[in-house]
């Protein structure tokens, strides 16, 4: 068995050596040779955004996010705005192909309208991240909500509330095309699959549209007013669903489920008012850094655009009563764009 | 021997009475006072708005930019509110920029001879381009403090009646007055069945127009306040819907042939009612968006086409009116 010598004696040799050399170091300092090379990755490259469109909570806090995130790196943060126009999306995204920026951020207004695009944009190296709402094609990132898991659990707070009533609820969809409702009526699916008793009374379509959800509500709580709860898929929309029930007087009796992305006044303020009983937030906030990190790791990854495909759900906030009233359940877009 | 024919106006009046037979027989829960005024109830700001379109129309015009009078001034109320200002000053605000909204389309149609479809097809964009751009923070403008209370313009209910229903009622008076009673509106359909006949017997042909696109603009407005009361928020992307189709659809579905000159407030009602019974029963059914639309589809040809067949076009009637 090998020794070292007396461990007191080795300790204060190394004390005194420390003693000696240390402040040498802390005055030279270490170079970090990670920094360098990122900071070159970021600087001057492009990212480009295409949201479904802009001046709503959800696209507002992403750009925000984004732009404050990437921009202190000298990343030139463009934005093409589809403004509701699907047409115009697929311009914006085929136009962005020739003038090829480092990174396309987009949101899909369906499923299908962007895939061949998409595909192409790698293949022509730029990398895509498509959020929240996504495509056919998987690209380099999905950063968003799982929506499967979202229609699951507002289908089972709807079901917990029906226990011991009527049973009898309805769902109050988006535009059929669009991924967020496609895929969040599958989880509504797979719950009721587990619940025979419940009885779907009506199963509709209001088009991101408040008036229209509104209207259907009305005629549904006028045919079944022991209806026990709603499934609605954006709170955007579902101000209206929520102003039916309480028009019937029917508020804190209808168990009203929805979705958003925890933007103080559209969620928080709506459900401390009784107006929903549960919202799904996707915490827009969290949503952008994700995305933010994703880039900068993309770019700072040297790999080629589209070798490397992976996604990033988000955890999601159930908003009720208990927590609406706290300061980070919710966001406010005023400070995020400060 | 004298044939016997109906007007549009009459078959559209048949098919939804048919619509409501059917549907009061076999849709348990159709037939029940609180259904029809559900029912009206959800057709109320589509009928007012119906109304301001049959203005232009029975004019011999169209005003394409009707859906950005209903949501720019309107959100512009909720906004001033949400930031600070009063209610009343914030809605003298809408409306004098609805006036003013009216006024240069009415300007660009009597004066500067633009067509009203492309003039107002630009105005609109403009218009909503400008509430985008500058005046709101995001689509949809919530509701907020300082508005407590001007919800029950669309909420509630006066004698069991809910408001938006009694909205439309005084909204369907108004015009009706303006249109039989007033000396302006026999001038409107002395325009729009022939304008330049009216011209030569002096009738003040462009002042008239220029007033009939503010009062259009104007009833839009209103249309939109109730809107956004009844749904506690300005959802204002309401522009890039299709809302404007469905307007234009219970006009001439009603009867008002877009040749001008003929119809009136009746007409809406019936191509209201018609349109309010179909979305209801479907809803009351269950049925799919797509069966929805395919169904909306197929009643209005039938309509459309059965009235072609009735009423044949000869060359006097073919060369009106053709936008």
């Amino acid at each position: 068995m090998k020794t070292f010598g007396n461990p007191t004696r080795v300790t204060l040799a190394a004390l005194a050596l420390a003693a000696l050399t240390g402040p040498a170091l802390a005055q030279q300092g270490l170079d970090e040779p990670f920094q360098k090379p990122f900071k070159e990755a970021l600087a001057g490259k492009t990212v480009a955004y295409v949201p479904v469109a802009m001046n709503f909570d959800l696209t507002e806090g992403w750009y925000a996010g984004l732009k404050k995130e990437l921009e202190p790196f000298g990343v030139k943060f463009v934005i093409r705005d589809a403004n509701w126009n699907t047409n115009a999306g697929a311009q914006a995204v085929t136009s962005l192909i020739s003038e090829k920026p480092a990174v396309m951020v987009v949101h899909n207004p369906d499923v299908q309208t962007y895939a061949k695009l998409l595909q192409r944009a790698e293949s022509e190296g730029i990398y895509v991240i498509q959020i929240n709402m996504g495509s056919a094609y998987r690209s380099s990132a999905f950063v968003g909500a799982n929506w499967v898991e979202i229609g699951e659990r507002q289908t089972e707070g709807v079901v917990k509330a029906c226990e011991g009533k009527s049973n009898k609820i309805a769902i109050i969809q988006g535009a059929l095309s669009a991924a967020a409702s496609a895929y969040t009526l599958k989880g509504v699916e797979n719950v009721l699959a587990k619940h025979p008793e419940i009885k779907v009374v009506s199963s509709q379509a209001a088009d991101w549209d408040a008036a229209k959800a509104k209207a259907i509500t009305q005629t549904v709580l006028k045919q079944n007013p022991d209806l026990c709860g709603i499934v609605g898929f954006w709170d955007g929309m579902d101000i209206g669903t929520a102003a039916a029930v309480k028009e019937a007087g029917l508020t804190g009796k209808v168990f009203l489920a929805t979705s958003g992305g925890g933007e103080r006044k559209g969620a928080c303020e709506l459900v401390k008012s009784g107006a929903f009983d549960l919202n799904m937030s996707y915490d827009v906030p969290t949503q952008a850094a994700q995305m933010a990190g994703t880039i900068k790791w993309l770019l700072s990854s040297g790999a080629k655009p589209g070798s490397i495909k992976g996604s990033e759900y988000t955890t999601l906030i159930p908003i009720t009563k208990e927590n609406a009233d706290s300061q980070t359940a919710c966001w406010n877009l005023s400070d995020l764009k400060k | 021997m004298k044939r016997f024919r109906f007007n549009q106006q009459e078959i559209v009046f048949a098919v939804f009475a048919l619509l409501f037979l059917v549907f009061s027989i076999f849709l348990n829960g159709f037939l029940t006072a609180e259904n029809m005024l559900t029912l009206l109830q959800n057709v109320a700001v589509l009928g007012i708005l119906g109304l301001a379109m049959a203005i232009v129309v029975i004019g011999r015009g169209i005003d394409i930019s009707l859906i950005a009078a209903l949501a720019v001034p309107p959100g512009l109320v909720l906004q001033m509110v949400q930031n600070g200002h009063s209610l009343p000053f914030s809605l003298l605000t809408a409306v004098l920029l609805t006036i003013a909204f009216g006024l240069v389309n009415g300007w660009l149609i009597a004066y500067a001879e633009v067509p009203s479809l492309f003039a107002t097809l630009a105005t609109g964009l403009l218009l909503a381009g400008l509430g985008q751009a500058a005046l709101f923070q995001l689509d949809v403008v919530q509701w907020s403090p300082g508005m407590n209370g001007f919800e029950r313009l669309g909420q509630g209910t006066v004698l069991g009646i809910p408001t938006s229903i009694w909205m439309f009622a005084i909204a369907c008076i108004v015009v009706a007055f303006l249109l039989r009673q007033t000396r302006w509106g026999a001038y409107i359909y002395a325009i729009g069945d022939n304008p330049y006949a009216a011209r030569v017997t002096g009738i003040p042909s462009r002042p008239i127009i220029v007033l009939q696109y503010v009062i259009t603009a104007l009833i839009g407005c209103f249309a939109g306040l109730v809107l956004a009361a009844s749904v506690n928020s300005m959802p204002t992307r309401i522009f890039n819907s299709t809302l404007i189709y469905d307007v234009i659809l219970v006009v001439v579905l009603g009867g008002i042939g877009l040749s001008g000159g003929r119809g009136g407030v009746l007409n809406v009602i019936i191509g209201t009612l018609l349109i309010g019974t179909m979305l209801n029963g479907m809803t009351i059914m269950d049925i799919s968006y797509a069966g929805q639309n395919l169904i909306k589809g197929v009643v209005l040809l039938l309509a459309v086409i059965t009235d072609s067949f009735l009423n044949p076009r000869n060359e006097e009637t073919a060369q009106q009116g053709d936008i």
